[in-house]
């Protein structure tokens, strides 16, 4: 059996994040190629239930990344980010949300080598923790039987 | 129906050593919206490019995706050619499967499959997009620089040659601002005003400049290019165009004990004055705060006597309404003050003075004539001690930066103090030295080994009465830490250069953040130095960190050159990248429920509270938020607020980030 191979979203900001992945690239830093990256203009644009979407079809991991503190090309945008990933993850937690999938970073337009140590380490830790089946455990019976009354009413 | 092109990129062997770039075109073809795809060895080159209109055109596409370099190389010029061939500069995508893939990978299925994922995502991506057309933003090309310092004075010439209109607004009754204040200036000695005036009189005198002095700013509203400012015009109580300044009044005025803030307070001013012999506009002002007239209602001796009935106690503030296209914020700094070291006595000891207080005894313009005499007696010290960092560079009294100023400064008081009083002992406590700049460190060396100045590396403790002498008690940290006392009889303090007491406000009302020092802050600390965050408001000067005068002059005119940029033509365009908020047929006008969260997170003020009234009654139906495409940079922020999704951003809506989501995980949608 081959190994197991997680699908990996990462979420990052035009101006640190995306210039840093692409550092990576100019200086031909070898990382591994699970990641699959979606391109904001900032953090601060990056709506949380995005990554339930990832997560809901078939992500096993998801990195949201952008510029460092006080860095932010619009002033603040990071900060609101990760403002809203605290009470998130407050949130993922109170509901039984494995919390480890997801990870909160700051990677700036310098730093080529962190991205590509960040995505091997997320890599490596999903590789551990095997793929994301805890929504597939849920019963959803009930919610879509509600659904689909909603929609033929 | 969408007809996606996909143009896939070898990049030389860039890309094709390690992805199979046939593949990928193969692939993208068969995906729904595609409708045309092909792999080229160079897409960047000349027959490339030929190649991406050549296929738009013929195979009538709607939009492409170009899988190359990353978008930050290459964007704009596929844009281009998309826009050659007739379609919309926005309806093209790149996907980044260089830098992101081809380097970082090696040769493998896995590398050619991310490569794929990629493509298929912007596919979706550019299925979303929507034609954007660049916004078009007139421009008022008349600046208003606010504050009639050495910075506001440089930007407004530097405008006004450009051939633009300058409105110089200035809170006291002159220009000139602290420099007009100093006695000589480092690391040359000029004379300050010798180089001063001549430029305060080029702003009074030049045709496209309108100055208003003893006015405010009272509100800023609008956006770069077509600002609304209403200015204060604070009643003056002289007719300007009747008074010639001829000084009857000040003479006259009975009212004398009033400390002269020009002088540091080191000398009185009459109630009716003018700031200083050389001020521009050289014509007087009544103090109403002091005047007998306005606090007991009699006197009335300048009026009785001005030759050309120039006073009128009766003016009142007046309002005038400015257009103007950009800002410049050049409101100055402060210093602290004596009293704001108990230590040193808490500006009690009348001894004891700050830096600016020096300036003025140093200054042949000054209270002594320039001659260095002690305030409380009035004769020569034999004996001064000079504090460098008092306040600066201290976290316990709040102030972590270096003021910058005060080594070159102090260097120059000791020096000042020892050309004119050779038997003179000048001691300066310091922590280090920090010189730099062109011919500063020769400066300093200069007051070292020529003029016998004596550096003391150690802070003072305490500064305390005795005899009639100043007490100081320091300590020596380069001879052991040993302490020493210093009988002085006069002690001079570089107090910290810090914000002006109403900088909070003023940036408040232009917009302008700001540090919890109250100094504006620029939009980037290294590649945006003079601009704000607020598009076309610059800055210029102290009012965004201690600095010198070679420095200040310097981002003045810098920040002229960036409103001279935006003047050189009559409309601006900006990205249309920017948020929008819904708007739909009536009754319902739009999702949006008026919540404002959008308003309370933008960082740059560009989301406005907006009424949608019935046209024929006036009645207000709902209110929405409304986005200002002029101020607006994109960023989102409000987009991921909204609680309705109402608001959305051009280039990365709601549904284009979903998709791509979907795409990547290669999920329908």
């Amino acid at each position: 059996m081959s190994e197991f191979e997680p699908k990996i979203v990462a979420f990052v900001c035009n101006w640190c994040t995306y210039a840093g992945a692409d550092l990576a690239g100019t200086s031909r830093t070898k990382y591994a190629s699970n990641v699959r990256i979606v391109r904001f203009p900032c953090t601060g644009r990056i709506d949380f239930m995005l990554l339930m979407k990832a997560f809901e079809n078939g992500a096993d991991g998801v990195i949201v990344s952008g510029c460092h503190p006080n860095d932010c090309h619009y002033t603040s945008g990071n900060f609101h980010a990760r403002r809203r990933w605290i009470v998130f993850r407050s949130l993922l937690d109170f509901i039984g949300f494995d919390t480890d999938r997801i990870t909160f970073s700051w990677v700036s337009a310098a730093e080529g080598n962190k991205w590509a140590s960040l995505v091997n380490e997320v890599t490596d830790k999903m590789k551990a923790k095997g793929p994301f089946t805890d929504l597939d455990k849920l019963d959803c019976s009930k919610l879509k039987q509600l659904h689909d009354e909603t929609i033929t009413e | 129906m969408a007809r996606i092109g996909v143009f896939i990129c070898h990049c030389g062997e860039n890309i094709s050593a390690t992805v199979d770039v046939e593949k990928v075109a193969r692939e993208a073809e068969k995906l729904s919206g595609v409708g045309y795809a092909m792999d080229y060895k160079y897409m960047c080159s000349d027959p490339g490019q030929t190649k991406i209109i050549e296929a738009i055109k013929e195979h009538n596409l709607t939009g492409i995706v170009v899988g190359s370099c990353s978008p930050r190389m290459h964007e704009a010029t596929f844009r281009k050619v998309a826009e050659k061939a007739g379609i919309n500069p926005y309806l093209c995508e790149i996907a980044n499967i260089r830098e992101q893939v081809s380097w970082v990978h090696p040769k493998s299925d896995a590398t050619t499959q991310k490569a794929i994922d990629i493509v298929r995502t912007l596919v979706q991506k550019v299925k979303r997009d929507s034609a954007l057309f660049p916004i078009k933003v007139p421009v008022t090309k008349t600046a208003l620089v606010v504050g009639g310092g050495i910075a506001g004075i440089q930007a407004a010439l530097d405008i006004a040659n450009a051939g633009h209109q300058v409105i110089l607004v200035e809170k006291s009754p002159s220009i000139g601002g602290h420099m007009s204040q100093l006695s000589e200036t480092f690391p040359t000695l000029d004379c300050s005003q010798c180089i001063l005036t001549p430029r305060m009189v080029e702003v009074a005198q030049h045709p496209n400049i309108t100055l208003h002095t003893y006015a405010e700013v009272e509100s800023v509203s609008g956006f770069v290019g077509n600002f609304d400012v209403k200015v204060r015009l604070k009643a003056r109580s002289v007719d300007l165009s009747k008074c010639t300044g001829c000084g009857t009044c000040w003479e006259k005025c009975p009212n004398k004990k009033i400390p002269d803030e020009f002088n540091a307070g080191l000398s009185f001013r009459t109630a009716i004055y003018t700031p200083f012999p050389q001020a521009v506009p050289n014509k007087p002002v009544i103090d109403r705060e002091h005047c007998t007239w306005f606090l007991k209602g009699k006197c009335g001796l300048c009026a009785k006597n001005c030759p050309t009935g120039a006073i009128n106690y009766d003016t009142q503030d007046e309002f005038i309404d400015l257009k103007v296209g950009a800002i410049v914020a050049a409101t100055g700094f402060d210093i602290k003050h004596t009293d704001f070291f108990p230590e040193y006595g808490y500006g009690q000891f009348k001894d004891v003075i700050d830096g600016l207080q020096f300036e003025r005894l140093a200054s042949a313009s000054g209270p002594t004539g320039g001659e260095i005499r002690r305030p409380s007696d009035g004769e020569i010290p034999e004996k001064i001690v000079f504090l460098a960092c008092s306040g600066s560079r201290d976290k316990a009294k709040g102030i972590e930066y270096c003021s910058k100023i005060c080594c070159m400064y102090t260097a120059k008081h000791a020096m000042l103090y020892k050309h004119k009083h050779h038997e003179g002992n000048a001691y300066i406590f310091y922590m280090d030295i920090r010189s730099a700049g062109k011919n500063y460190d020769e400066f300093v060396r200069r007051a070292v080994e020529e003029d016998d100045v004596h550096y003391i590396r150690g802070r003072v403790s305490r500064i305390y009465e005795k005899n009639g002498k100043l007490i100081v008690k320091g300590v020596d940290t380069l001879m052991n830490a040993e302490p020493i006392e210093i009988e002085a009889d006069m002690v001079v303090l570089a107090t910290a250069v810090v914000a002006n007491q109403d900088a909070e406000s003023v940036a408040q009302k232009m917009h302008i953040s700001y540090d919890k020092h109250h100094f504006f802050a620029e939009a980037h600390p290294k590649l945006r130095p003079v601009e704000t965050n607020t598009a076309g408001i610059m800055l210029a000067g102290a009012c965004q960190t201690a600095k010198d005068i070679p420095d200040t002059v310097s981002q003045a005119s810098a920040a002229a050159s960036k409103v001279i940029g935006l003047f050189s033509a009559d409309e601006m365009t900006r990205e249309p990248v920017i948020a929008v908020v819904n708007r739909m047929m009536p009754p319902q006008f739009t999702t949006c429920t008026g919540c404002l969260l959008c308003m309370e997170v933008c960082p740059y003020h560009a989301i406005e509270r907006e009424e949608i009234k019935d046209r024929r009654t006036g009645e207000i139906l709902k209110v929405a938020a409304k986005v200002n495409a002029g101020l607006c940079q994109g960023c989102g922020t409000c987009v991921a607020f909204c609680r309705n999704k109402s608001i959305d951003l051009q280039g990365f809506s709601n549904q284009q980030m979903l998709s791509e989501v979907m795409a990547l995980l290669n999920k329908p949608f």
